[in-house]
C-alpha cells in the first residue's frame, strides 16, 4: 500500500515495525486513530503534519513507549531502537557529561563513542556537561547517542531542532548516509519540509489520522497536503530559510555569510514562494496531475 | 566495641547516611523531595499500626510506605489533581491519621518525640544489624539497578524505547525508598528523614562531575554530617536527630561558598568523568 516507493519490494520479514489501524486516546479524545504504516530496513519514513497532529504520539506508538488503545503495533523481536525524543529536560542537579550521556542505556567503547561525536560535529564537547550545551549542540549529542547504539531502527523526533541552517543540512546528510551504510530503518518527524523531501522514501502526512502518503514528490502535490500546508502558512513559517543568494558560480551564499555548493535542489517548498530562481519552478510541477488523484484515493484512511 | 551508647549511635548513623546518600541523589534528580516527605510522614501510621496489631515496627513502617507510594502512583495516573496537591493530601493525612490512632490507643505509652525526631542514642545492637544489613541490601540493589535508574531519570521514554523497563525500575526504587525510611526512622525521625536524603546530595552536587561521583560523595558527606551532628549533640546537649540535620546544613552552606566551589570545580575537572 506504500505507493510508488523508490525502494525494494516489501518483504514481511524485513519489516522492523508495523502499525495496523493503531489508535490511542486520552481523556476521551483520540490523539491519533487508524494509523497504518510499516518501516523496513533501509527505509526512511517521515511523519509530517501540523502541531497536535499526533506525530510524536505515533512515533511513541511505533517504539512501544505508548500502547495502542485500538489496532496493533508489531515490532521485530529483539529490535534495537535508537531514540531521539522531541523534548528532553535533564535536571541541572544531575552532573551528566556528554560522554556519560552517550552510555545512557548501554555500554559503549571509547572509539565508537568518539566516532559518533565526530560524525555529528561535536567531538570537542565530549566532557562538557549536557546542561551547558546549546540547544543545537544538545541535539547533536542526542543524535550521536542514537547513532552510536547502532540501532536497527532510529526514531528521530525533530532531530535538528535548534541546529543552525548549515548544520541542519549536514545532519540530514548524515542521517541519510547512516541509512545507506548501516541499512537501519529510520522514522523521522520533521517540520523542515524541504529537508524531508530530499532524503525520504515515504512521507506520511498526519492530522489525527493519515491524510496522505507516498513519495515526497507525490505527497507535496496532493490536495490534502496543500490543505494542511497551504501556501500562506508555509510561507510564514519557512520564509526565514530563504535569506540566501545565488552566486554567479552556482554556489549559494546564505544569510549568515557562509557559502555552500548547493541550495538543496529538492526543497519541496520553494514553489510556494514568489522566487525567481529557475530551478525552483522546474521541480515544483513535476508530479502534478496523475499522482495527485492516486494519493487522494489510496492514501486516505 | 558497641558497649558504649555513643559508639552505637555513630555506627548506626553512619550506616544510615551511607545508604541514604545515593538514594538521596535520585530523590534530588527526580524532584521527589516532597514524595520522600510523604512516604516518611506515612511512617507514623506504620508505627501506630505496628502497635495496634503488635507486628514488627520495621515491617509495618515499610508496608505502609509502600502502600502510600503505590496509592500515589495510582492517583497520579488518573490525573485529576496535580501531583503536588496529591502529595500534600497524602502526606499530611497519613501523619494526622497516625497521630490520631496513637492517641486512641490509650493502653500504649509511646515516646512520640522519639519517632518524630529520632532517638539515635537509644540504638540497640539489633538496630545496628538491621541498619547495616538493610543498607547493604539497598546499596547492592542500587548498583544492580544503576544504569536503568539513571536512564529512566534522564528520560523514561528513551529508557522504554531502548529496551529498559522504567515502570518496573520506578517501582523497585520506591521499595528501596520505603526500606530506607523504615531503617532511618529511628536515627533522625520521621520529620527529618528527607533532610538526610536531600541535603548531602545537594551538597555533593557542586563537587561532582558524574552521577556516580555525586552518589559516593553524598554518602561521605552524610556520614560526615552524622559524625559532626552527634559530637555536637554530645557537646552542646542538643537532640541528636536535629543536630545531625543542622550539621548537614552547615556542610551545605559551606559548599556554597565561592572559594570552595572554585577549588573543587578545578579538582573535578582534573579528575575527569567516568
Amino acid at each position: 500500500m506504500l505507493m510508488s516507493n523508490r525502494a525494494r519490494a516489501p518483504k514481511p520479514e524485513s519489516q522492523l515495525v508495523s502499525l495496523a489501524n493503531a489508535g490511542i486516546r486520552r481523556d476521551g479524545r483520540w490523539l491519533v486513530r487508524g494509523v497504518d504504516f510499516s518501516i523496513r530496513r533501509g527505509e526512511v519514513v517521515t511523519l509530517i503534519g501540523p502541531n497536535g497532529a499526533g506525530k510524536s504520539t505515533t512515533a511513541k506508538l511505533a517504539i512501544g513507549v505508548l500502547r495502542p488503545d485500538e489496532g496493533s503495533v508489531a515490532r521485530l523481536s529483539g529490535l534495537r531502537v535508537g531514540y531521539v525524543p522531541q523534548k528532553l529536560a535533564i535536571d541541572w542537579t544531575m552532573p551528566l557529561s556528554v560522554r556519560r550521556l552517550m552510555r545512557l542505556t548501554g555500554p559503549l567503547g571509547d572509539a565508537d563513542l568518539q566516532a559518533a561525536l565526530v560524525s555529528t560535529g561535536i567531538p570537542h564537547l565530549i566532557d562538557a556537561e549536557v546542561q551547558h550545551l546549546s540547544g543545537g549542540e544538545f541535539q547533536r549529542a542526542l543524535l550521536a547517542r542514537a547513532i552510536a547504539r547502532k540501532p536497527d531502527l532510529m526514531v528521530l523526533d525533530e532531530p535538528v531542532q535548534g541546529v543552525d541552517f548549515a548544520g541542519e543540512s549536514a545532519l540530514y546528510d548524515l542521517i541519510r548516509s547512516i541509512r545507506t551504510t548501516t541499512g537501519c530503518g529510520i522514522l523521522m518527524i520533521s517540520h523542515d519540509l524541504h529537508m524531508v523531501m530530499a532524503g525520504t522514501d515515504t512521507v506520511i502526512c498526519l492530522n489525527g489520522h493519515v491524510c496522505c502518503r507516498g513519495t515526497p514528490e507525490v505527497v507535496s502535490q496532493s490536495a490534502d497536503y496543500l490543505k494542511l500546508f497551504g501556501s500562506s502558512r508555509s510561507l510564514a513559517v519557512y520564509s526565514h530559510h530563504h535569506d540566501h543568494t545565488h552566486l554567479p558560480d552556482g554556489r549559494v551564499m546564505h544569510g549568515d555569510g557562509s557559502v555552500t555548493d548547493h541550495c538543496h535542489p529538492d526543497d519541496g517548498h520553494h514553489h510556494q514562494e514568489a522566487h525567481d530562481h529557475a530551478h525552483d519552478h522546474d521541480h515544483s510541477h513535476h508530479h502534478h496531475h496523475g499522482d495527485h488523484a492516486v494519493v487522494k484515493g489510496e492514501g486516505r484512511v | 566495641m558497641f558497649d558504649d551508647f555513643f559508639t552505637r549511635a555513630l555506627v548506626a548513623g553512619i550506616g544510615v547516611a551511607l545508604t541514604a546518600g545515593p538514594l538521596g541523589c535520585f530523590v534530588v534528580w527526580r524532584r521527589m523531595a516532597y514524595f520522600g516527605d510523604t512516604m516518611a510522614h506515612s511512617a507514623l501510621l506504620g508505627v501506630a499500626l505496628s502497635l495496634f496489631f503488635q507486628i514488627n515496627l520495621l515491617i509495618a513502617v515499610f508496608g505502609v510506605a509502600v502502600v502510600v507510594s503505590l496509592l500515589l502512583l495510582a492517583l497520579q495516573r488518573r490525573q485529576s489533581l496535580s501531583a503536588d496537591a496529591l502529595l500534600g493530601i497524602l502526606s499530611h493525612s497519613a501523619l494526622a491519621i497516625g497521630l490520631v490512632l496513637v492517641a486512641f490507643m490509650t493502653w500504649v505509652r509511646i515516646d512520640l518525640i522519639a519517632f518524630l525526631f529520632g532517638d539515635i542514642l537509644a540504638v540497640t545492637r539489633t538496630d545496628i544489624a538491621l541498619i547495616w544489613g538493610g543498607g547493604v541490601l539497598v546499596l547492592a540493589a542500587l548498583v544492580w539497578l544503576w544504569r536503568p535508574l539513571i536512564a529512566s531519570t534522564v528520560s523514561e521514554d528513551v529508557a522504554e524505547a531502548e529496551g529498559m523497563k522504567p515502570a518496573q525500575t520506578r517501582l523497585l526504587f520506591m521499595l528501596l525508598m520505603a526500606l530506607v525510611i523504615a531503617i532511618a526512622m529511628k536515627i533522625v525521625g520521621i520529620m527529618l528523614i528527607t533532610a538526610l536524603l536531600i541535603i548531602p546530595a545537594a551538597t555533593a552536587r557542586r563537587f561532582s562531575a558524574s552521577p556516580e561521583l555525586m552518589a559516593v560523595l553524598a554518602s561521605l558527606i552524610g556520614a560526615l554530617a552524622v559524625i559532626g551532628g552527634l559530637f555536637g549533640s554530645l557537646h552542646y546537649d542538643t537532640p541528636s536527630g536535629p543536630s545531625i540535620v543542622v550539621a548537614a546544613l552547615l556542610l551545605f552552606i559551606l559548599s556554597l561558598l565561592p572559594a570552595a566551589g572554585k577549588n573543587t570545580a578545578d579538582r573535578a575537572g582534573n579528575q575527569g568523568v567516568r
